[in-house]
């Protein structure tokens, strides 16, 4: 089967890539040790997992509000999502 | 209910977990690669890094189109959910014919066809051959959907109204179903004053229901595509062009693939964000209910 | 309330009571009405305009058929290139309501009776498809059922509509799964029931309700939606809906057929409707009333 129309980069693949690991990883850690709901600072009560998909949401929006607003690097905005989604999964 | 902690149960997910993720995983990662490479053709493509999303981003007609969107959604929301509980609350009870009858007329205009929604309204409200069109011309407006934008616009906002209000009826009609009898005696007995019982037994009621139409219609109305393609082709000019229409016209109309990817990326993430948000606002109410 | 219950005869007693209430009642009756009256107006149009012929469409507003025909209907039922429209339509929307119910049944009694990782994640996720723009799909779409060799059969559109049934289909049977006690599950496999023997001959009847009106549900958002299905087609799966647009010609519209393909359309909502009429409202709200 012709898989060329999906058009793979190297970015968009090593993207993906750190999605799939990240996945295996909260499995695996799940499995180790099961998440118990927490309240942090967000307003309802959370799971490991929900604070991920918050993490990596509220990241997406950084990216882009980054691109909108400034001219600088990809790589700031990038430092600013790990930072925010360090603190969610930690504290949220 | 208290369910049982068992990871055996993903063998029955598997099957939706191949067929979801054939027709939405695979897709979603190819819009991804889309949206940062320039498309020529099969296999003439060339990375562009972040360029369409920056030109997404600031791109006068797209912030036009979502602002038109937004004040749609809201003026959606804002006729359907009251219209909505006035209906449902002037349903017939119990389980008569005229229930039944009322029930199946309320929910035939779901059951048409989107396009065929866009057809009926073209030719009801045509000047020349239609009954709305030529009763505005009997009594002195000048209406014409198809010249003028505010017209066109109303027309497109009545269209919504007739073919997704009785979603809301419904919905809320379900929610008053489940108030047991008691609660009406009590208040009766009370000599609560129907304004009361509406305002501490029927609307709490319906609290569930009502998120639930919320959510409903404004994501269906945030993705309207079909009927005001076919009633008014997104004019005149771009009066009736929402978000939809105008991914569609990036995509198919001018062929630039990878903005209209990067641009379904934007739009999705923030169907996402909503979805989310009323996501949780819903399983949090079911479990407060529960406790 | 219900009119009938305010006039029963232990409301008797209070009089002035009686006739504020019936007031009000028939106020909110006449919204009703006057709602119904609004929903059937266009609808009427259509039908009224499928009987007539062009010349009478044309010619003036006449609000019933003065000369009524049945041209435009005969026109539809013998030409093919029209009414394989609706045998494909109706085919697809087949499949897909028989591929989505039967992936969303286990799901839909895995997500209802068990806790697993990532329970919560993936119902979400599968709720995001429901809720994704139909036109973020449309060009990968378009280049995957090429590439699998799918494109314009049947099976494409079945499978391209199971992105927003499958997630409805398992969210409505949740609901009515859940509303069946536990115990029963368990007297079952004490009796000595396999998990297959079991879900068929005792869990499935016991909803069956809640599978017919998903059946619905699949049956109704495969029908209406047109976006997708016209994409992934071209000729041999062409929808009903698409070729509604070979009425415009160089001669003008034919308004009458148009008319009388729209009135086909909205034929087989209405009468399946029927069926599930008293469960619908339960429908609409996923199962969670």
């Amino acid at each position: 089967m012709d898989m060329d129309w999906m058009a793979w980069t190297t970015p968009t693949a090593i993207f993906f890539l750190c999605i799939a690991l990240m996945l295996a990883a909260m499995t695996a850690w799940e499995v180790v040790s099961p998440t118990v709901e927490a309240k942090g600072f967000l307003p309802m009560r959370t799971t490991r997992g929900d604070r991920l998909f918050i993490g990596l949401l509220g990241s997406a929006f950084i990216h882009l509000g980054w691109l909108a607003t400034t001219d600088l690097s990809l790589w700031g905005a990038l430092a600013v999502s790990l930072v925010w989604t360090a603190v969610v999964i930690r504290f949220g | 209910m208290d369910k049982v902690q068992d990871n055996r149960a993903w063998f029955l997910i598997i099957p939706v977990f191949l067929i979801v993720a054939f027709s939405a995983v695979v897709p979603l990662m190819t819009v991804v690669n889309y949206s940062v490479q320039e498309i020529f053709g099969p296999g003439q493509t060339f990375f562009v890094g972040t360029e369409w999303f920056e030109a997404v981003l600031a791109d006068d007609r797209l912030h036009d189109a979502l602002v038109r969107q937004i004040i749609y959604s809201l003026a959606v929301l804002l006729i359907e959910i009251p219209l909505g509980i006035l209906i449902a609350l002037g349903m017939p009870g119990g389980r008569s014919a005229r229930t039944s009858l009322t029930l199946v007329l309320l929910a035939l205009p779901l059951l048409i066809p989107f396009n065929v929604v866009g057809t009926i309204w073209q030719i009801f409200g045509r000047g020349d051959i239609g009954l709305l069109g030529a009763t505005f011309r009997a009594i002195g407006i000048d209406y014409n959907y198809t010249s003028n934008s505010a017209h066109a616009w109303i027309t497109v906002l009545v269209m919504d109204v007739w073919h997704w209000t009785s979603l809301v009826a419904l919905l809320c009609y379900a929610g008053l179903q489940s108030i047991p009898p008691a609660f009406y005696q009590a208040a009766k007995i009370d000599g609560a004053s129907k304004w009361a019982v509406f305002r501490y037994i029927q609307l709490p009621k319906m609290r569930g229901v009502l998120i639930i139409a919320v959510l409903l219609r404004f994501m269906d109305s945030f993705m309207i595509y079909t009927e005001p393609f076919v009633l008014t082709g997104g004019g005149p000019g771009n009066s009736t062009t929402f978000l939809s229409q105008y991914l569609t016209q990036m995509a198919v109309g001018q062929f630039d693939i990878g903005k209209a990817a990067a641009f379904s990326i934007v739009y999705f993430l923030i169907v996402l964000l909503f979805s989310f948000v009323f996501y949780t606002i819903i399983t949090r109410t079911g479990e407060g209910e529960r406790k | 309330m219900s009119k009938a219950a305010v006039l029963a005869p232990g409301s008797l007693a209070a009089p002035a009571n009686i006739r504020r209430s019936s007031a009000r009642v028939s106020g909110r009756t006449v919204v009703l009405v006057c709602y119904v009256v609004f929903l059937m107006l266009p609808i009427y149009w259509m039908v009224n305009m499928s009987f007539k012929t062009n010349e009478e469409i044309l010619s003036g507003l006449t609000l019933y058929p003065h000369n009524p025909t049945l041209r435009n209907y005969a026109v539809i039922f013998t030409d093919p290139s029209w009414y394989s429209g609706y045998i494909n339509s109706i085919y697809y929307v087949t499949l897909n309501t028989i591929i989505s119910l039967s992936v969303a049944l286990p799901a839909a009694y895995a997500f209802s009776r068990y806790r697993f990782i990532g329970d919560k994640h993936v119902f979400f996720w599968l709720l995001t498809n429901k809720m994704a723009p139909p036109a973020v799909f449309l060009l990968p779409f378009f280049q995957l059922y090429q590439t699998v060799g799918l494109f314009d059969t049947h099976i494409a559109v079945a499978l391209a509509h199971c992105l927003f049934n499958v997630p409805l289909a398992v969210w409505i049977l949740e609901g009515f799964m859940s509303g069946v006690p536990r115990e029963i599950d368990e007297m079952a496999y004490i009796d000595g029931y396999s998990f297959p023997r079991f879900f068929t001959t005792v869990f499935m009847p016991m909803i069956r309700a809640g599978i017919g009106v998903t059946a619905f549900f699949c049956f109704m958002f495969s029908w209406v939606e047109l976006l997708l299905a016209r994409t992934l087609t071209s000729v041999d799966a062409k929808p009903i809906a698409a070729t509604m647009t070979r009425t415009v010609s160089a001669s003008g519209m034919d308004w009458g057929l148009l008319a009388a393909a729209g009135v086909l359309t909205i034929l087989p909502g209405a009468l399946v409707i029927w069926f599930v009429r008293n469960y619908i409202a339960k429908g609409f709200a996923l199962g969670r009333v």
